[in-house]
């Protein structure tokens, strides 16, 4: 049993592999930014250990150094991470089982990149066991690998090359492209991928994220509209 | 606001939202519509984030061939529509790009 966990704990943290890799770069980015920003060790380091939200963080390090106002940036960062509910909302059938204690770590460690691990496996695993495992095995990873990478981009940011260049955040496009692909099943979903997908363009320019935020709403609107299981319910109010 | 004011206040603003679903988990029932919705949030979410990252480059939509997060990208969604591979997906994603970034 301790060696079933271990093993699942080991797989999750595997399938997370091509994400730590695209995030690499902006790890170090980041330390080496918010020491160049004249934040200290200690904020740096303070807000990759208990913040731990990567696009959130690069803003706050921006909006410091551009002299913003405190208030302003709280909100922003609060906007930027507010997608993160959405993909708390969707692992609630599985965490619904769980005792409270673990869903606060496991909230802390919810990111784009565990969140799109762990719903692939219920793509092609549904039900599979050992949930709890396999989702803090890629949480510890990217966790792991983002303190780690700022702390490196902190002390020796400065003399090594930026990354950010290089086109490591492919691995993540293509990642996402493996995990997506498989739930395409239905008309419905489909059309609430194609939603996204444009939408997402359209919208790129829009301030702190919020563009990715509506696209996403508004796909999901799409495809709930096309879902065979609401439409036939809602069938015969129709006829 | 002192430097570890602004740190809790950070870590309450993106902690909280991430938790209360969870926190809610199993003691609210959702309705029926809401349970259908959460089938298309990895969808939604992780469309328009691929769609951004590999359409945006440099700040603007660039399609054509030159882009070569788009083309790594066009080439993976091709190879994970036939074959559902996660493992081969990534891997001629991934090459795909270096040979565009070698070649082209």
């Amino acid at each position: 049993m301790q060696n079933d966990r271990i093993s699942i704990l080991f797989q999750g943290m595997r399938d997370t592999l091509p994400l730590i890799l695209a995030a690499i770069p902006f790890g170090i980015l980041f330390g080496a930014a918010a020491i160049s920003q004249g934040l200290s060790a200690w904020t740096t380091m303070a807000m990759s250990l208990f913040v731990y939200a990567g696009a959130s963080q690069f803003i706050a390090v921006t909006l410091l150094a551009s002299s913003t106002a405190l208030p302003v940036i709280l909100m922003t960062v609060f906007i930027v991470n507010l997608r993160h509910m959405l993909y708390s909302a969707a692992l609630m059938p599985h965490v619904s089982k769980l005792k409270q204690w673990i869903r606060v770590p496991l909230a802390f460690w919810l990111t784009d990149e565990t969140f799109a691990v762990v719903s692939h496996r219920d793509i092609v695993k549904p039900g599979a066991p050992g949930w709890t495992s396999y989702y803090l095995g890629s949480a510890l990873a990217m966790y792991g690998n983002w303190v780690l990478c700022t702390w490196i981009g902190m002390t020796i940011g400065q003399q090594i090359p930026d990354m950010t260049n290089w086109g490591l955040d492919i691995a993540l496009i293509v990642a996402f492209v493996a995990i997506v692909v498989p739930a395409l099943q239905q008309r419905a979903d489909w059309a609430c991928a194609v939603t996204a997908a444009v939408t997402a363009v359209l919208c790129y320019d829009w301030p702190n994220q919020t563009g990715l935020l509506f696209s996403a709403l508004l796909a999901i609107a799409v495809g709930l509209m096309l879902d065979p299981k609401t439409a036939a319910k809602q069938a015969p109010h129709h006829e | 606001m002192s430097n570890s004011l602004f740190i809790v206040g950070m870590v309450a603003l993106t902690f909280i939202p991430r938790y209360i679903p969870f926190l809610l988990a199993g003691k609210i029932a959702l309705p029926q519509w809401a349970k259908r919705a959460l089938h298309y949030v990895p969808i939604a979410v992780l469309t328009a984030i691929v769609s951004q990252a590999s359409l945006i480059q440099q700040g603007a939509v660039q399609f054509d061939i030159a882009n070569h997060h788009l083309l790594a990208a066009s080439v993976s969604f091709l190879v994970a529509l036939t074959t559902r591979h996660m493992f081969l997906t990534i891997s001629i994603g991934l090459v795909v790009f270096a040979l565009a970034r070698w070649l082209l």
